[in-house]
């Protein structure tokens, strides 16, 4: 048996079309294949093969082309490596007269593979249908399963109780949307069919700054400014490295620091000139302005 | 005959000689120890720093000089990996300002051409007669250097483990930065379209950024894409904002019916060192009368910061951004001392703005 696949496919597949045209109106009348309408990708089956003596098989399937010398009288034993692509295939049989053919379909195999995608990998808590969940099922060969499926996409976040829900699959692909929970963290979501499981980790993350604020505490020429631990509407707090911006004005004119939170605050000093105002702001979020000397 | 040969000789020996000196920099050496004028002296000058002659070019300094000859070496040629260091100066303009018997004032209009584009340098140089020639006072412009000591830092970094790429279609993966154009605005300048704003990072991680815009024809057909290139801070720390300027030369605003905004964001392994602040931030004229932002920068980390470059965005009374500018500092910043910058304000804008934001990008040789 000679056995074909990968790049030479397409070319291969193209002429096999155009041999079996001129072998199908070569072999008009020729006896009939008799193939199961469908099969289960990876089953091996066999095709009962009437009359006697030596014949060519040619078997044409989504990925491979077979061609294969039988001998008729008995059954064609067709292998489950040759049918592990689900799609239409053609089995043409053709002896030293004529030629004749049968087309069959190969159905995926049962759910054995999950791709689950979760999107995105990271997201603001408290966001609603923020949290994107797709399962594509697949059998044990990588093929598709079109047969509606229940998928239970388990959710675990890190604190808090887990829940589920559940999606049918269309075409072989269920999905779902969630809102993001007010609390940070990982959140681990679990798509579930049968005994296959695959599960995937979101990060929750904290939202805007919310009722930002610092202090200020004047030491001679200079001033040190700190902020209160900088949290978002939820209560979170955000993440060291966030920038925070400060902004003193005075009569040297305006200076500005855009620093990272540390351990859950941003501090900055400044030198001083007389009276000054100065605020801070996180991206587009502005916190209390504090002035100093009173005069501003 | 033989008396002409001889003649012949010592003619052609003597023009050699000269030739000689003159290409060894014998005039400009003349010139500089014979200048006559505060002008002459400085121009003087000038040409010797443009040849790199910078123990000449010191020679030739007014005792006065508040300078060494390895400070004004460092000062002149760079040092620190700074910008300097892949400068070269082009032209000086003098023109000289106030004058008397004995000293001087001249204006020198330094431009520097560098490795990220040309670069101004007005300075105002006393200058003082030295018998009967006049020598430059050169002053001391190098801060003073911060004590030894250990600076301690423990800011953040950030790594980036990608997905690896053997692994199945739909397995986990980290998703890019989640950045958002926070304001845009199309203006019409001389000969240009100008499309600027500012853009944030809203992620919790950093974000290498590029800001695109297409111009774009009443019937939707583009006219022209451009990038915002080096007028953007391109690496966004967790909610931190840049301003972003795209220019289109060569197109009228009357041509344009509206604009498509593309903002695309990496995810790349970034470190929250260092702090920069700009301090003393004010806008005033400079030496030739040009608006300007002023303003010095204070490296608060522990190590040299190579290279500097101030973007500022300037906003009217609404708060809408009206324009964005850059300067690159020459200077290395080292850790504490300020540097001073100035960045030009065309003087239609700032008739017009009402406040401004100024952030800094920096590049260290030896970090990312």
């Amino acid at each position: 048996m000679q056995r074909t696949t990968h790049s030479d496919f397409a070319l291969r597949n193209c002429l096999a079309g155009w041999v079996l045209l001129g072998i199908l109106s070569a072999g008009a009348g020729a006896a009939e294949l008799h193939v199961p309408a469908t099969v289960e990708a990876g089953q091996s089956f066999s095709i009962p093969a009437e009359g006697s003596g030596q014949a060519t098989l040619y078997f044409l399937g989504p990925d491979h082309v077979v061609k294969r010398s039988v001998t008729l009288g008995g059954d064609l034993a067709i292998q489950s490596g040759d049918v592990r692509a689900a799609g239409r295939y053609r089995a043409i049989l053709c002896d030293s007269s004529s030629c004749t053919s049968a087309a069959f379909q190969v159905e995926a195999a049962k759910p054995a593979h999950l791709s689950f995608f979760l999107r995105p990998s990271r997201v603001p808590v408290s966001t609603p249908q923020s949290i994107d969940a797709t399962a594509f099922v697949f059998d044990q060969y990588f093929n598709l399963v079109l047969t509606p499926a229940v998928v239970n996409f388990r959710i675990t976040p890190e604190s808090g109780a887990g829940f589920s829900r559940q999606g049918s699959t269309q075409k072989g692909v269920a999905w779902m949307r969630l809102d993001s929970t007010p609390h940070e963290g990982r959140v681990q979501v679990t798509a579930v069919l049968g005994n296959v499981e695959e599960a995937r980790v979101i990060q929750q993350v904290a939202a805007e700054a919310c009722g930002l604020r610092m202090k200020a505490v004047p030491n001679g020429n200079a001033v040190t400014l700190e902020t209160d631990p900088v949290r978002d509407c939820s209560g979170n707090a955000l993440p060291d490295g966030t920038v925070v911006s400060f902004t003193k004005v005075d009569r040297e004119g305006k200076s500005t620091v855009d620093t990272p939170i540390k351990k859950g605050v941003a501090r900055a000093q400044f030198s001083l000139h007389g009276p000054a105002q100065i605020g801070v702001a996180c991206g587009v979020v502005l916190g209390n302005e504090v002035a100093l000397n009173g005069k501003l | 005959m033989k008396w002409g040969l001889v003649a012949f000789l010592a003619i052609a020996t003597a023009v050699l000689v000269a030739i000689a000196w003159l290409q060894s920099g014998g005039l400009k050496q003349h010139e500089m120890f014979s200048a006559v004028t505060p002008e002459e002296a400085v121009q003087a000058l000038m040409s010797q720093i443009q040849a790199h002659n910078f123990e000449q070019a010191y020679a030739s300094l007014d005792r006065s000089s508040d300078t060494d000859l390895a400070s004004f070496t460092r000062e002149l040629a760079g040092s620190d990996g700074s910008l300097r260091t892949y400068s070269s100066l082009q032209t000086a303009e003098v023109s000289p300002l106030h004058s008397d018997a004995d000293q001087a004032l001249v204006r020198v209009r330094m431009n520097w051409s560098s490795a990220l584009g040309s670069l101004d340098d007005v300075r105002d140089l006393h200058v003082r007669r030295d018998g009967s020639v006049w020598r430059v006072v050169w002053p001391k412009s190098a801060p003073s250097p911060v004590p030894p000591q250990v600076v301690s830092v423990n800011y953040l970094r950030w790594e980036v483990i990608g997905r690896n790429t053997t692994q199945n279609w739909g397995a986990q993966d980290v998703d890019s930065p989640k950045v958002r154009i926070t304001s845009m605005n199309a203006i019409s300048r001389p000969g240009r379209v100008v499309i600027l704003g500012e853009v944030e990072n809203e992620d919790t991680v950093p974000a290498y950024l590029n800001v695109n815009a297409t111009l774009l024809k009443a019937d939707g057909s583009p006219i022209e894409e451009e990038g915002s290139f080096d007028l953007i801070s391109h690496v966004l720390l967790p909610k931190q904002v840049s301003p972003y300027r795209i220019d289109f030369p060569g197109v009228r605003m009357d041509a344009v019916k509206s604009v498509r905004m593309d903002a695309r964001a990496l995810l790349v392994p970034a470190s929250a060192d260092p702090v920069i602040a700009v301090s003393d931030q004010a806008i005033s004229k400079d030496g030739l009368n040009r608006n300007v932002l002023k303003g010095e920068l204070v490296n608060e980390s522990g190590r040299p910061v190579n290279i500097a470059q101030v973007l500022a965005a300037y906003y009217d009374n609404s708060g809408r951004v009206i324009w964005v500018s850059d300067g690159y500092v020459d200077q290395a910043l080292m850790p504490q001392v300020p540097v001073p910058f100035a960045v030009d304000i065309p003087d239609d804008i700032a008739g017009r703005l009402k406040n401004y934001r100024v952030i800094v990008n920096h590049y260290s040789r030896s970090s990312s």
